[in-house]
């Protein structure tokens, strides 16, 4: 039954960490029934459009639907109530190892959402003599720091500016000036007839969406698992955070720390990202960023806070123009330093050098050995970024 | 009384509809149209800027000879703005006229000052009030902020709209809907499951020359040729912005302009701007990486 195979489908789907509801399989089947089953092109348009919610999931789509009605010749076959969909048959090697996985599951019982979506979209990766790929091992918190990053996430205060909206709220008495809303004007005069008290109302002021780039290299290492669990509490604090981890290649792990728990939040993050603790190219991970995903993250008056110690060994990356453009792109930039082991910090190496001209806030952060100790550095008054270059 | 808007019957007839229109499409997109048509369901159009992601819902209500109704979302768009917004100059004039007339009770003043008359329709609720479906066009979705995207939900899942003061307005002809976002932010996963979606992605060398053909005529078939294969291969560069069709399509016109006969250096380097609209990547391809494209054409032609 066509039915029959596009539920199959859209289970082998799900289990390769898409997530279609039932709802979607519902379309699914109407959008079949309407293009007819006549030509393969068709079918794949009508699933598409079902069944995908962006387009990064096309590739994975792809691959499933290739692999799971195999042949053209094969479709009509497969759509006939005596044939049974070909799972698992296939050249299995060939696909992505998500895919492989969820074939190999087809038939028992579904994976678990979350767990899976977590996982890279493009499992194949190859490891160049250049880079080291390694994994962080990160260990569990300890209630202390439980404690800390819950303080850090709520108390302490944002290390962005506030930017002001185009939509409005309602002011107290027009004493934070603003302009008269006459629709809630006339409905407290319904309520209180022979009175008019205007309301007033201005501009809402508040956090701007923030994309944190986090270096993770070997340098940074005493300092990731500390800054990944910050950005986790930020995260948590209702605030529109996208997180990319660089070292010798950009990641994007915003889904992984989505997840409330911070210990599995670490551990989804660290089996997405491949190159803890090795080299560092801020300058071609900064050019990435621009190209790929500024367009895309950082529209709405976003933020960018940058996390790094600024020690770059990219032999080729123009480091002063890609952090001239990554300026252009955002609302603010804000640098994080860590690496400040003594308190009279010097701009000395060639990236410090080269990327201070372009941020609007720069928090270099001493000792920092303790979720506390990024806490009380948070709260200290700032020094203008370009005081650090003379 | 409602009157039907025809709609085509297969995805061949959408694609002779909208092609008759001048307007050539993937079938991939026609399909997804078709089902949008079909199901009665939104169209979510993804894609670069300039691949004729609105043009698509301009045609269509073209070809379904339906009026428009166009949203262009904004930073800070409310529902004042979209959907509806009370009369409240006139709600006062009418408080006035009841106090001086001493007749009227508070009730009944409550009851007509929140009736259908002291309502101005803005797009949607005009969407939702028209004899004949019209189509809808939510532009540039991702350019409006979240809040806004809350508010579309009943709209787009129900066909219908909410008004506090008022009750529910139900639609008395579906408009057929097309959201279109450039993806400058993630677009929330609950507006997204109530759409179809479609990624509008850069056609192909055959289907861009057909685009050209029409939307710039009066061109050598050599320039059109020359001109497609420039552009395709430019979109392979390293660019920060590759050219979409409307680019091709304004670069064509462009050169028609100037009496090219056939792309020569030096025109190419006169008419960057029309392709390229970022300094970085213009000044990439004057410093060699025209020339480079040239010859790669030439040698591409002459084998």
């Amino acid at each position: 039954m066509i039915a029959q195979s596009i539920v199959h489908f859209a289970r082998l789907l799900r289990s390769a960490g898409m997530a279609i509801g039932p709802d979607r399989v519902l379309v699914a089947l109407a959008a079949v029934e309407q293009v007819g089953v006549l030509r393969r092109d068709d079918v794949r348009a009508a699933l598409c459009a079902a069944m995908l919610e962006r387009h990064e999931q096309q590739s994975l789509f792809d691959e499933a639907f290739d692999a799971f009605w195999g042949d053209p010749q094969q479709l009509a076959q497969s759509l006939s109530p005596l044939a049974r969909p070909c799972v698992g048959k296939a050249r299995r090697p060939a696909y992505g190892q998500r895919l492989a996985e969820a074939l190999r599951a087809a038939g028992k019982a579904p994976v678990d959402d979350g767990a899976v979506a977590g996982r890279p979209l493009d499992g194949r990766f190859t490891a160049s003599e250049a880079e080291r790929l390694r994994r962080a091992d990160f260990e569990s918190m300890s209630t202390t720091e439980y404690e800390w990053a819950k303080t850090l996430a709520e108390q302490v205060p944002l290390p962005i500016a506030p930017v002001r909206r185009r939509r409005h709220q309602i002011a107290i008495q027009g004493r934070q000036g603003g302009r008269i809303d006459l629709r809630a004007t006339l409905m407290r005069m319904a309520r209180q007839p022979h009175t008019l008290q205007p309301v007033f109302s201005r501009p809402r002021e508040e956090p701007p969406s923030l994309v944190v780039l986090l270096d993770i290299s070997a340098s940074m290492e005493r300092y990731s698992r500390l800054m990944l669990h910050y950005v986790h509490g930020l995260m948590r604090r209702a605030l529109k955070v996208h997180t990319l981890t660089f070292g010798t290649r950009l990641t994007n792990i915003t889904r992984c720390l989505r997840e409330r728990d911070p210990d599995v939040a670490l551990r989804l993050a660290d089996a997405q990202v491949p190159d803890w603790n090795g080299g560092t190219r801020i300058a071609s991970a900064l050019h990435a960023f621009n190209r790929l995903w500024a367009p895309r993250l950082l529209g709405g008056n976003a933020a960018v806070l940058l996390i790094t110690d600024g020690l770059d060994r990219d032999p080729n990356g123009d480091l002063p123009a890609e952090a001239a453009r990554l300026r252009r792109f955002a609302h603010q930039l804000v640098w994080l330093n860590p690496l400040l082991r003594f308190d009279g910090f010097e701009a000395r190496a060639s990236g410090v050098r080269a990327l201070l001209p372009h941020v609007d806030r720069f928090l270099p952060v001493h000792n920092l050995d303790s979720l506390a100790d990024l806490g009380t550095a948070l709260r200290k008054p700032l020094r203008s970024p370009r005081s650090y270059l003379n | 009384m409602e009157e039907l808007v025809t709609l085509p019957a297969s995805v061949d007839a959408v694609t002779e509809l909208l092609a008759a229109y001048n307007y050539v499409c993937e079938r991939q997109l026609a399909t997804a149209l078709f089902l949008s048509l079909k199901l009665q369901r939104p169209l979510f159009l993804e894609g670069a800027p300039g691949v004729g992601k609105t043009e698509l819902a301009k045609t269509l209500a073209q070809a379904l000879n339906t009026q428009l109704l166009r949203v262009q979302c904004y930073e800070g768009l409310d529902v004042a703005q979209t959907a509806y917004e009370w009369n409240v100059a006139r709600q006062m004039i009418e408080i006035r006229l009841a106090e001086a007339a001493h007749a009227v009770g508070r009730e009944q003043l409550v009851r007509d000052l929140y009736s259908r008359q002291m309502l101005i329709e803005r797009p949607l609720l005009q969407a939702l009030t028209q004899t004949r479906s019209p189509v809808l066009l939510i532009d540039e979705l991702d350019r409006a902020d979240e809040p806004f995207d809350a508010f579309l939900l009943e709209v787009l899942a129900e066909n219908q709209l909410t008004i506090p003061e008022y009750g529910t307005v139900v639609a008395t002809a579906p408009p057929i809907t097309l959201i279109t976002s450039n993806r400058t932010r993630e677009i929330h996963d609950a507006l997204r499951r109530r759409c179809l979606y479609h990624w509008v992605g850069y056609p192909s060398a055959e289907l861009e020359l057909d685009i050209v053909r029409l939307k710039a005529p009066g061109a050598p078939e050599r320039l059109y040729r020359q001109v497609v294969a420039f552009v395709q291969r430019m979109r392979t560069l390293d660019l920060y912005k590759a050219p979409g069709v409307a680019e091709t399509i304004d670069w064509t016109r462009a050169l028609l302009a100037l009496n090219s006969q056939q792309l020569d250096p030096a025109g190419v380097q006169d008419t960057l701007g029309v392709l390229l609209k970022h300094q970085d990547d213009i000044a990439k391809m004057q410093a060699g990486g025209t020339l480079q494209l040239l010859d790669a054409l030439r040698a591409e032609a002459s084998s």
